[in-house]
């Protein structure tokens, strides 16, 4: 046997200078599998990614996704600042709702994705990716310069945990007092409100967002990190009934992917247009005034783009993986980006950029899987889609 | 993990083992070092029965969710029988590695290097 570890987030165990989360050694005690993603040792996975992926799509799944950044964007110009640093136009969010975005440099490249929650009129949320929070914190801060805004990195002391899977809302209600249940079931997908969540240790305020990066209906809840082991034991203890299972960043990997959903380094980065990313409708280019990127990105629409992300399906039963070429004919037109075995859908899949021509949904590609071509069809994006 | 490694068996630096205890020749499969590593395994590509293998090269693949891997034959001879158990249902290979999930048997006309339990589990840092 020779390993080869494909995809961003196997990249063995933690090194010394990766960080914990505050729930490290609740991770220690359920046997978790540690690898080192952006810096932090996360979980990989508890006992089996396949059955915590399965709890997912089937029950409900509890993630410790620490490791995001929390940045607050506050003060009477926040909305003002915030259509200026980020590609969408957050102005036009509604107290209480979400917004994913794009962080572009002057240049149109993707400095990260980012969901941003608004809070109050003048009170933002802007929740990074892991490896990119410091950038974005840093850019943030250096882009306020000329608004009456306040940028505070709140990464460090904040921690967030996801209930992921058609469960979540069920076990959620069991720890929240009935008053508050209307908050939760009405809450809309992309949406945030305060909640207290009971534990046998004391009632917990958290901020409970119905977000999530799995395709099923979900929550994420924030709270400081001091409270986070709290939190974590009582989803955990309330949940099991239901099927809760702890899921690591293996199930989340397989989960956005089966979800179509990129994951910045693989579908995603500084050389990555948004255009071409499928990203062109979180680019407001209608919004006034200038933003970060704004002249490049008009550049890159006008001018079109000459490949295209796009989902594959495996015609055979091996998977392709981030970096494998895709030829037509014995061309090069592509190269996957994503790939895995997909546990619900039984076949391997992968996401790839192709050249225009070829990226038509039907299309049959070549994939070289480590020198032996293999068939794969052209499909559209997401691979799954929930039913209810 | 459960699976501790077997001291009837020998072991090849690639994480393969071989039993050539049973009367059907050698027969091959991959250590819990390995199924730990790989994570949940959901695709074997193996020789086919009659292929000749040579000790030392490829003579398959397992893939796992998260990653693939190369399987090097530890002995050289002729493929006799493949478990066909293993191809329609690869969990078999994690949830009982030097059991059921056996991959193939081999009419050995020679060996590659292969360690005794002792020196596999010192070498990988494991307990017998």
């Amino acid at each position: 046997m020779s390993n080869e570890t494909s995809g961003s987030e196997n990249s063995g165990t933690g090194t010394a200078t990766s960080r914990q989360t505050a729930l490290y050694t609740e991770h220690e005690k359920l046997g978790a599998f540690f690898t080192d993603f952006g810096g932090w040792q996360m979980p990989l996975k508890y006992k089996s990614e396949l059955a915590e992926h399965k709890a997912v799509r089937e029950t409900a799944g509890l993630f410790d996704l620490s490791h995001m950044g929390e940045v607050r964007v506050s003060g009477p110009q926040a909305a003002e600042f915030l259509d200026y640093a980020l590609a969408g136009k957050l102005s036009a969010v509604k107290v209480g709702r979400a917004k994913y975005s794009l962080l572009c440099n002057e240049d149109g490249g993707i400095i990260d994705d980012l969901i941003t929650y608004r809070r109050g009129d003048n009170d933002y949320l802007v929740v990074p990716n892991a490896g990119n929070a410091p950038a974005v914190a840093a850019a943030l801060a250096e882009r306020s310069a000329q608004f009456d805004v306040e940028v505070e990195d709140q990464s460090a002391e904040t921690s967030l945990i996801a209930v992921q899977g058609p469960e979540s809302e069920g076990i959620l209600l069991k720890l929240i007092d009935s008053s508050q249940h209307a908050d939760v079931t009405g809450l809309k997908y992309y949406a945030a409100t305060d909640v207290t969540i009971n534990t046998d240790g004391g009632p917990l305020d958290v901020l409970l967002a119905r977000t999530g990066y799995t395709g099923e209906d979900g929550f994420e809840l924030y709270l400081p990190n001091a409270q986070a082991a709290q939190l974590w034991t009582a989803l955990l203890e309330t949940g099991t009934d239901a099927g809760l299972t702890p899921a690591g960043l293996a199930s989340r990997d397989s989960l956005r992917l089966e979800a179509g959903m990129p994951l910045y380094g693989n579908e995603l980065s500084l050389e990555t247009s948004p255009y071409t990313a499928g990203l062109g409708p979180v680019v407001a280019l209608s919004k006034e005034g200038d933003f970060v990127g704004r002249s490049a990105l008009e550049a890159q629409k006008e001018q079109g783009t000459s490949r295209k992300l796009v989902g594959l399906t495996a015609q055979g039963r091996r998977a392709a993986r981030s970096h494998y070429p895709v030829s037509v004919d014995g061309e090069v037109v592509g190269e996957v980006t994503s790939g895995a075995p997909s546990p619900t859908l039984g076949h391997p899949i992968a996401m790839a950029y192709v050249d225009v021509a070829h990226s038509e949904p039907g299309t049959t590609v070549e994939v070289d899987l480590r020198g032996k071509p293999e068939k794969f069809d052209v499909v559209k994006l997401p691979f799954y889609k929930r039913s209810n | 993990m459960s699976n501790n490694i077997l001291t009837d068996y020998r072991y090849s630096a690639e994480h393969e083992w071989v039993d050539t205890s049973g009367s059907d020749g050698a027969r091959i499969g991959i250590t819990s070092v390995a199924t730990d590593a790989l994570g949940d395994i959901v695709y074997v590509d193996l020789p086919e029965t009659g292929a000749e293998i040579t000790a030392g090269e490829v003579c398959g693949e397992v893939e796992s969710t998260k990653s693939v891997s190369d399987l090097y034959a530890p002995v050289s001879g002729k493929v006799t029988a493949v478990n066909d158990a293993v191809v329609d249902d690869p969990s078999l290979v994690n949830n009982d590695p030097y059991g059921e999930g056996w991959l193939f048997t081999v009419e050995v006309s020679s060996e590659g290097p292969l360690m005794s339990a002792d020196e596999y589990a010192k070498t990988n840092g494991v307990e017998l």
